[in-house]
């Protein structure tokens, strides 16, 4: 069986089986993620979500697929054809591709690469042309202005996601989030990084806009921003693509603060778990706190958000980065030191 | 020192966290919604709802065709036409109740002097077409015939506030 | 296969360094002819959408054909083996550099018919300049010599089995410091002359002082009082408000 999958064909199909092992969970996960934003959203706001199709509502997402698929797909005068048909499967394609480097397990990442980190960033950094050809391709006012704003947004968060992620490979050594989730056996480093980790959450959140970082996609500001023209499949793209990169960035903020695969506490019977639950059960938490601060924060007006980024978050990601280098230099606890 | 220590307050987001605990305890509380059609809201004996003509006890049907509920409605869905019946009376040929014109306001209840037409508690009469909302005094009779326990009991209660 | 025991998932991009004697490692037979292919392949699309960036009509189109090409340029330095670079290739140059040219194109409102009659007019000494290039890059290519020791750089560019990344660091961080500081000194004197140029002093907006709006608490502007039924409340009368002056 090993003599098989060292060569090419038998590495290919690894490879495929793999991420189809990936995929399809993934893709399951992205149509429940949308009936536990309504179930949770909903118990916050003491009602109960869908509870109608199938036992406790769990059918929901499929008779929502169902809809979109029969609905009528609009393409608008004057759009420019490629690029609008193009536009959400690049935000979902990106969404799904990210995931070929996250370790869901010791050393259970499809593509194990040297620059782990760097590839997710480059993945977010591409998420801004899906919105930004969406925007420009509808061929519309509201939505060309919604798109603009939700990559400025985007991009601007980025920069202190970077920070963030440079401080915890200062703490590391290794941009390989395999070594990166190992280094946080001893403690994870949510606990010495707080306020990053607060800052990398905060910026994730407006990263993926979501509220209260909708401002670009809000129904009652711009009418949906830059998916205003979209109906049917590219929406249901457009809105699977949104949730798969909230997964994404909760497997983040998983990997990089909250110890990945690892359980919390490092002694048997916890150990006995595997590890892909501890990671699955992280990222529920996570998006779970995704959704209850969507239900409690009013929307942030957009210079407000702008200037949060740029003038908050940027300087205390940097400061933060300066000293966390600082102590470990002063205390000789640099990794590869 | 008081600004001191008001910063760090934000610097915490310590009211942000004060709003997600909140949110967080009303996670937990057991939720208000019904299970429509099979629980439903109490709704008072004067709710507006299904119109329906209604008859005396031994059978004959109370309404002499004044046409007080036609004159009085504001949207004019009510239209009536009379003649006197076989054994001289005063009745109506034609009773229709435009439902769709209708705003159910019971304006037309309040007015009619022999308590013939009544708005009854039903709301639950959708129909798939457009014709069979517009209701004709065998419609509205029949109504009656069907609701009658419930309308008597519906007058009763609110005869002293009338 | 045993799942999560002894045996880890093969992965395809821990490459192996070349050395004198392995120069090619994964190459043996078939995976050589794998990576020549796949070098094909993204060099052929690399070089059309490269031509699409000149010859597309439309810039919207220019700008995302530039792109393609960028991320293509990546992809072959991955084949090289320079996964940092190719990384920070996408970051820099598609996620933040095409970003801001593409929102200039998008909203600048560029007029087509006109630029395109400038085409003939500059024609003959546009090919004059082509001309001269092209000549000057036929006597690079016929004179082109490599160093002495360029060969052996090239098969064992890093010493001491680092990674790329660690490779590049140890050589920016320590000769090429000064260098590396000024040029990030260069694109912020860059950034400051930009805005510089074109800030306008306009009249002053009223913007909030989120300073002062975050030092108030509800204890300075609130105070709950119960009032008895038919009792009222007693509330100190208000401070007398300053005079307005006339606007």
């Amino acid at each position: 069986m090993s003599a098989f999958l060292a060569t090419n064909t038998g590495f290919v199909l690894l490879t495929l089986a793999q991420s189809l092992a990936l995929i399809v969970p993934l893709l399951i996960g992205v149509a429940y993620l949308t009936f536990f934003e309504r179930k949770v959203m909903g118990a916050i706001q003491l009602r109960k979500g869908p509870n109608v199709v199938g036992p406790f509502g769990l059918g929901q997402p499929f008779a929502d697929a169902i809809k979109m698929l029969f609905k009528e797909t609009i393409i608008p005068t004057g759009a420019d054809r490629v690029l609008f048909t193009i536009a959400p499967m690049l935000t979902f394609g990106l969404a799904i591709i990210a995931w070929a480097v996250i370790p869901v397990n010791n050393h259970w990442a499809i593509a194990n690469i040297n620059v782990g980190v760097l590839y997710l960033f480059a993945i977010s950094s591409l998420g801004v042309y899906g919105i930004i050809i969406a925007g420009w391709a509808s061929n519309s006012k509201y939505a060309f202005l919604g798109a603009l704003r939700s990559a400025a947004q985007m991009v601007s968060y980025e920069v202190s996601m970077g920070f963030v992620i440079v401080t915890v490979l200062v703490c590391v050594g290794s941009l390989n989030l395999n070594d990166i989730v190992l280094a946080q056996r001893k403690i994870w480093f949510a606990i010495p990084l707080l306020p990053l980790f607060v800052i990398f959450f905060i910026s994730g959140l407006a990263e993926t806009n979501r509220a209260p970082f909708d401002l670009a996609e809000g129904d009652t500001e711009i009418v949906a921003g830059f998916f205003v023209e979209y109906s049917a499949m590219s929406f249901a793209l457009f809105f699977l693509g949104e949730y798969a990169n909230m997964i994404l960035i909760s497997a983040m903020t998983t990997t990089l603060f909250l110890g990945g695969w690892l359980s919390p506490i490092g002694i048997a019977p916890f150990t006995l778990i595997p590890g892909v639950v501890w990671f699955l059960l992280k990222i529920i938490l996570c998006l779970f706190v995704f959704i209850w601060v969507r239900a409690t924060l009013p929307r942030i007006r957009y210079d407000q958000l702008m200037s949060l980024g740029w003038k908050v978050f940027l300087p205390i990601s940097m400061g933060y980065l300066v000293l966390v280098a600082g102590v470990l230099e002063i205390f000789g606890w640099l990794p590869n030191a | 020192m008081r600004r001191l220590g008001r910063m760090a307050w934000a610097l915490v987001l310590a009211e942000i966290l004060g709003g997600l605990w909140l949110t967080l305890r009303y996670f937990f509380r057991p939720k208000a919604t019904l299970n429509y059609p099979y629980e439903k809201n109490p709704i008072s004996p004067r709710f507006k709802g299904e119109h329906a003509l209604r008859r005396y006890p031994n059978g004959e049907e109370r309404c002499i065709a004044c046409k007080l509920c036609e004159a009085v409605c504001p949207a004019q869905a009510i239209t009536i036409e009379a003649e006197p019946r076989d054994d001289g009376s005063r009745r109506t040929t034609r009773y229709d109740i435009d439902m769709t014109k209708c705003i159910y306001c019971g304006l037309c209840e309040e007015a009619c002097p022999v308590d013939a037409i009544v708005e009854g508690p039903n709301f639950e009469f959708a129909t798939e077409t457009r014709e069979e909302l517009l209701y004709d005094k065998a419609k509205l009779l029949d109504n009656g015939d069907r609701w009658e326990p419930e309308l008597a009991k519906r007058l009763e209660l609110d005869a002293p506030y009338r | 296969m045993a799942i999560g025991g002894n045996l880890s998932w093969p992965n395809a991009w821990n490459w192996t360094r070349p050395t004198d004697e392995q120069p090619f490692p994964h190459s043996h037979g078939a995976r050589h002819m794998i990576i020549n292919l796949a070098f094909d392949v993204f060099a052929a699309i690399l070089l059309l959408s490269a031509g699409m960036v000149v010859s597309s009509r439309n810039p919207v189109h220019s700008v995302l054909f530039l792109i393609l090409a960028f991320i293509n340029a990546a992809i072959l330095f991955l084949i090289a083996g320079a996964e940092f670079l190719a990384m920070v290739l996408v970051i820099v140059y598609v996620g933040a550099v095409a970003v801001l040219f593409l929102f200039v194109v998008m909203m600048l409102d560029v007029d087509f018919a006109a630029l395109a009659e400038g085409v003939q007019r500059y024609a003959p000494i546009g090919a004059l300049v082509g001309l001269v290039l092209l000549i000057e890059l036929g006597m690079v290519a016929v004179g082109w010599t490599i160093a002495p020791g360029a060969a052996a750089a090239r098969l064992a560019p890093m010493a001491g089995g680092l990674t790329d990344t660690q490779a590049l660091g140890a050589l920016i961080y320590t000769r090429y410091l000064v260098l590396f500081q000024l040029s990030g000194v260069v694109l912020l004197v860059a950034m400051i002359g930009a805005i510089l140029l074109t800030h306008r002093e306009r009249k002053r907006a009223k913007t909030q002082n989120l300073d002062a709006q975050h030092r108030r608490m509800p204890a300075d502007t609130l105070r709950l009082v119960t009032a008895e039924l038919g009792q009222g409340v007693s509330l100190p009368s208000p401070a007398p408000t300053p005079a307005k002056e006339e606007v």
